[in-house]
């Protein structure tokens, strides 16, 4: 959906996390808005070309900063839904209506628009196919897009890889929305599952569920996450994103029922699920 | 309840879910540190637990960031950014260590 047009080469020329990319990832840069997707009815994803770009891993971030006309400034943190091997990178941005940067992204910018931002940002919350498995990720609303990241990385590099190779790589998507119109990568999270027997996505829906649904329809909770996550025996690579309330619920239960802490890692979103 | 106690516990729920991860100072933090310091390991000065940075908690307000321990909750950075300067105040913390 996002990768049309998109060389796979490019992105890789310096290693991200080298010396040379750090000192280049500070630097505020000029965007350009190549493309822009409806994800759902208040989400759109930017395709963007950002020039001396140096590339990132997968789960991190950049600092999107606007300018007034009387020079007032207001900056937020997007995570990044492409993979480290797209040149371009993406940002799905879900609008909050009272929000300072979000409207302007989801409702103003487009097509050969320019967008000042900083990154990749963060060494913390990535995860690198070469890290390994299991994977176990929670997702809470927008919190899906530095997990789809991961996913979109892991689906890449394990294309060509033999049966042996996607076996130490399984992966688990627990991924919480308010109605299924919410969810976003609808149509990519089905076909990335169904090419793949180690990935598996279930959805829970908290407010509204379409007829005939059959995934889950609660908030997680402690028994969700016991019958979707892996045993904690397994040592599974934890990655939980989303609004605060959730991710703290989520992160406390995991090490309730065993899960090693330097095994969770989080993202909090804040109080909004939108930008950090 | 009177409203004082109300007030105060509500600004308490509304802190709470305000509550970021470390992994949200990254961007300022880089303005000071060259290596990417989220994934840097922090001894906390009060309590002497080290953890990755991307682990503190952070609050976030208009001029800056506080970043506090997960265990003690006591300060360990604070980064500020009033007009035109960078304040950084590193007394919670005892040793960075970080990979280079």
């Amino acid at each position: 959906m996002v990768t049309r047009g998109v060389s796979s080469v490019t992105a890789a020329t310096r290693e991200p996390g080298s010396r040379a990319s750090r000192a280049a990832a500070i630097a505020w840069r000029l965007a350009t808005v190549v493309d822009v997707v409806t994800e759902t009815p208040r989400a759109r994803t930017l395709v963007l070309d950002v020039p001396g770009w140096p590339g990132h891993r997968a789960g991190q971030h950049v600092d999107v900063r606007l300018t007034a006309d009387d020079g007032y400034q207001a900056e937020r943190s997007y995570s990044i839904a492409s993979p480290p091997e797209e040149a371009r990178i993406a940002l799905t941005v879900q609008r909050l209506d009272d929000g300072e940067v979000s409207p302007y992204l989801t409702d103003v910018l487009r097509t050969g628009d320019r967008l000042e931002l900083r990154g990749p940002i963060g060494g913390y919350f990535v995860w690198d196919v070469a890290f390994g498995g299991p994977l176990f990720l929670v997702a809470g609303g927008s919190g899906i897009v530095p997990l789809m990241a991961i996913l979109r990385h892991r689906a890449g590099a394990l294309l060509g890889a033999n049966m042996r190779a996607r076996h130490g790589v399984p992966a688990r998507l627990l991924y919480s929305s308010r109605r299924w119109e919410d969810v976003f990568y609808r149509a990519e999270l089905a076909r990335l599952a169904e090419d793949d027997e180690t990935l598996e996505v279930a959805f829970t829906l908290t407010h509204e569920a379409p007829r005939g649904w059959t995934g889950f329809r609660r908030l997680i909770d402690r028994m969700m996450l016991a019958e979707v996550a892996w045993p904690p025996a397994e040592r599974p690579k934890v990655f939980v994103c989303g609004p605060t309330p959730l991710v703290e619920a989520v992160a406390t239960t995991l090490v309730e029922l065993g899960h090693d802490p330097a095994l969770v890692k989080t993202e909090r979103f804040g109080p909004t699920g939108g930008s950090a | 309840m009177d409203d004082e106690t109300r007030n105060a516990s509500a600004e308490r729920v509304d802190g709470e879910a305000r509550r970021l991860d470390g992994n949200a100072a990254a961007g300022i933090l880089s303005e000071i540190f060259v290596p990417d310091v989220t994934a840097a390991h922090a001894t906390c000065a009060n309590c002497g637990t080290i953890r990755a940075m991307g682990a503190l908690l952070v609050y976030s307000h208009g001029m800056g960031m506080v970043m506090r321990c997960p265990d003690c909750d006591a300060v360990v950075l604070r980064v500020a950014r009033p007009r035109r300067q960078l304040w950084v105040d590193l007394t919670g913390v005892k040793i960075i260590v970080m990979a280079g």
